[in-house]
């Protein structure tokens, strides 16, 4: 079985097979000796030849996290067959969603549509566990539209503004 | 003894006070909260009832529910924790008035600390140092221009009625302190309702060391040692240790015994803390410390003096509160090792310590010699976005600062909160950073580290290993049954032959 992988952006083939209890591994076309025990959801125990990993996952909102030691890596795995990339959005042009970071309530919004901002120019005050914070632009460029009002309630990834 | 005692709090410190209860033999009452229901401090209690809302004043501040579910529940005595209505004399005053014991100082120990101008009058008179300033609040600003001049810039403006870094600005020039003082006043009406600030000397780069004290209600009051809380952002707490790597037994027995004529001059009883700026002369000669302030409660670092006396503060706590003496004096006091403490928030450190409540999806939990853990979170619990940060203190001991110093970083390696951002991270920094490693503390300091780049190299072995790994957790979430499942994915089985190439071809030593 074929997977494309990016981790943190860069990408690994890796094909990955199982037969009597062992699993056949190649790593950009390189056979790798694995050995691997899901010991718990999301907890993977890992030998690769006699080297003991111990990996984490973490999905935080739609992004998987894969912790290696104290070291976090964004993956993403495509199965090529269904291939349909997925371009991340990386450039400054074009309308950006400005959202909100964690839960909280939006206490105060800092501009009106059709103002203009610069970047890191405060968007909104969105207040969580006590403190207050200030949600800023990522980019420079005109308030196109604002989708939530003061005192509204907002989850992780909730979109606050749209900046053109 | 008290039979039943009601804690009057959440989270982590709840947990700790419901822990000794149950190792006294006494049942434990919590009030929670609408969002509190599914939190830790209701599994482990043996009693619990709702008070209302999810903001505090709806519930955790409310002194009329909290004293109706005392009544009800048949408590005869409430202890506080930290925070909430902790250092509230009002509280204290209202128990009393109904007739269940208030675990902490009177209120009059209280009043006579809750104000910080007043505190300074009272300890200038006693004889305890202070850093230079204004008796009382500035009324003008002449006023402070006038004061500001005779202490000498930089200077320190502070609400009277402060905690928590609110309502203080750190003034430079004679021409900030117009908006400054403003900015202060409005910010201190706005936290406390009361927008009286007053001047002082701001010492640069001080050390924040405070000293425990603990006061029977028969006269007899002792010092357990200092507390070094220097690491600071945004004037809050983020690591303790004890003892403080710059306070020897000299210093120690003077900070102590000014500690103790403080609670003494404030007739003081149960747990408290006096916290002291300690200078830093660079001309070698002895350090000054000055009074800051007098902490009425339980503080959040109390495990850090535990750990150093094996004394258990809350067992001392209620059973001063129940009307014993003190089981031991001054000279039977003895420190041994060294004690770190790491608040563990849910925050973020990578973007500039966003707040991060959620669901805990996955927590692996560190164990091992010299580890404690004091937490209020478990896995599957989503922390409310209502409350103070803090989830859990993962404490070190050892028996030198170096072993405590290691320990907690092979802890740190140990701990996984997955699902929400905490502070983990952060804690690795500050504890292989080389003037941590020497002790060059000051208030400073995490400010300043936190300005400096960091070196995030790519890891291109660990990256390897995430890539297999995320293969791995693909395929194995799209097969229901792991174990004993051999032919996973359908494909021929011929490729079992081949097998003695694979370990052959090892990229054991690429992935080194």
């Amino acid at each position: 079985m074929l997977y494309d992988v990016a981790i943190d952006g860069k990408n690994y083939r890796l094909d990955l097979n199982r037969s009597g209890g062992r699993w056949f591994c190649s790593l950009n076309g390189q056979d790798v000796e694995v050995d691997a025990v899901l010991v718990r959801p999301d907890v993977l125990s890992l030998r690769i030849g006699n080297l003991a990993y111990e990996v984490k996952s973490e999905r935080v909102a739609n992004e998987v996290y894969l912790w290696v030691g104290s070291a976090c890596f964004a993956a993403e795995v495509r199965d090529p067959r269904s291939l349909r990339g997925r371009s991340r959005a990386g450039d400054d042009r074009g309308p950006r969603k400005i959202a909100a970071p964690m839960p909280g309530k939006v206490v105060r919004l800092l501009v009106r549509e059709g103002d203009e901002v610069e970047a890191g120019a405060g968007v909104a005050v969105v207040e969580a566990m006590k403190m207050q914070n200030e949600i800023k632009s990522p980019k420079r460029g005109s308030i196109q539209k604002i989708l939530v009002g003061e005192g509204a309630a907002v989850n992780a990834g909730d979109v606050l503004a749209i900046v053109e | 003894m008290f039979r039943k005692i009601l804690i009057a709090n959440r989270g982590e410190i709840a947990v700790r006070v419901i822990r000794a209860c149950h190792e006294m033999g006494i049942a434990a009452v919590v009030v929670y909260s609408n969002v509190d229901r599914a939190s830790l401090h209701v599994r482990k209690a043996d009693e619990a009832y709702p008070i209302g809302g999810a903001a505090a004043s709806e519930s955790y501040l409310s002194i009329s529910k909290i004293l109706d579910v005392a009544r009800r529940s048949g408590a005869d005595a409430i202890h506080p924790g930290y925070g909430f209505l902790s250092e509230n004399a009002k509280f204290a005053q209202a128990c009393a008035d109904a007739g269940i014991k208030f675990i902490g100082p009177t209120p009059a120990a209280m009043e006579a600390m809750g104000s910080k101008t007043r505190a300074r009058q009272a300890m200038e008179k006693a004889g305890i140092p202070v850093v230079p300033g204004t008796p009382r609040g500035v009324e003008s600003f002449q006023e402070a221009e006038q004061a500001a001049a005779r202490i000498g810039y930089p200077v320190m403006l502070k609400a009277a009625a402060g905690g928590g870094g609110k309502g203080m600005r750190l003034v430079h020039a004679p021409d900030q302190l117009k908006s400054s003082l403003e900015a202060a006043r409005s910010e201190a009406e706005r936290s406390f309702g009361d927008n009286e600030v007053y001047i002082e000397k701001a010492i640069v780069n001080p050390r924040h060391i405070e000293m425990q004290v603990l006061a029977d209600e028969h006269g007899n009051t002792v010092y357990l040692g200092e507390r070094e809380c220097s690491l600071q952002r945004r004037h809050q707490k983020v690591l303790e240790e004890a003892p403080s790597p710059v306070v020897d037994p000299e210093m120690r027995r003077r900070m102590g015994e000014a500690a103790v004529r403080v609670a003494k001059a404030a007739a003081y009883t149960n747990a408290g803390t006096v916290e002291f700026l300690v200078d830093q002369p660079d001309n070698g000669q002895n350090k000054n410390f000055y009074f800051l302030e007098m902490n009425t409660r339980l503080q959040v670092e109390h495990p850090v003096t535990e750990l150093i006396t094996g004394l258990d503060l809350v067992h001392l706590q209620i059973r001063i509160a129940a009307g014993e003496k003190l089981p031991f004096t001054q000279e039977e006091v003895r420190l041994r090792g060294h004690a770190i403490e790491c608040r563990i928030y849910a925050e973020d450190p990578d973007n500039n310590f966003f707040p991060s409540p959620g669901k805990i999806t996955l927590l692996l939990s560190p164990s091992g010699p010299g580890i404690r853990r004091d937490s209020g979170m478990y896995e599957g619990w989503t922390v409310p976005i209502d409350y103070d940060p803090l989830l859990a203190k993962l404490i070190g001991y050892g028996s030198d600062r170096d072993q405590a110093i290691a320990r907690l970083t092979r802890a740190l390696g140990e701990y996984f909160v997955g699902g929400i951002k905490t502070n983990i991270s952060l804690f690795r920094r500050i504890l292989c950073d080389a003037d941590f490693r020497v002790a060059n503390l000051d208030t400073g300091f995490l400010d300043r580290m936190l300005k400096r780049p960091q070196n995030s190299q790519f890891d291109s072995t660990s990256a390897e290993v995430a890539a297999i790994a995320a293969a791995m957790f693909a395929a194995l979430s799209s097969t229901t049954t792991f174990e004993g499942n051999s032919q996973a994915d359908g494909r021929s089985p011929t490729v079992e032959k081949t097998a003695s190439n694979w370990k052959s071809a090892s990229r054991r030593d690429a992935l080194r």
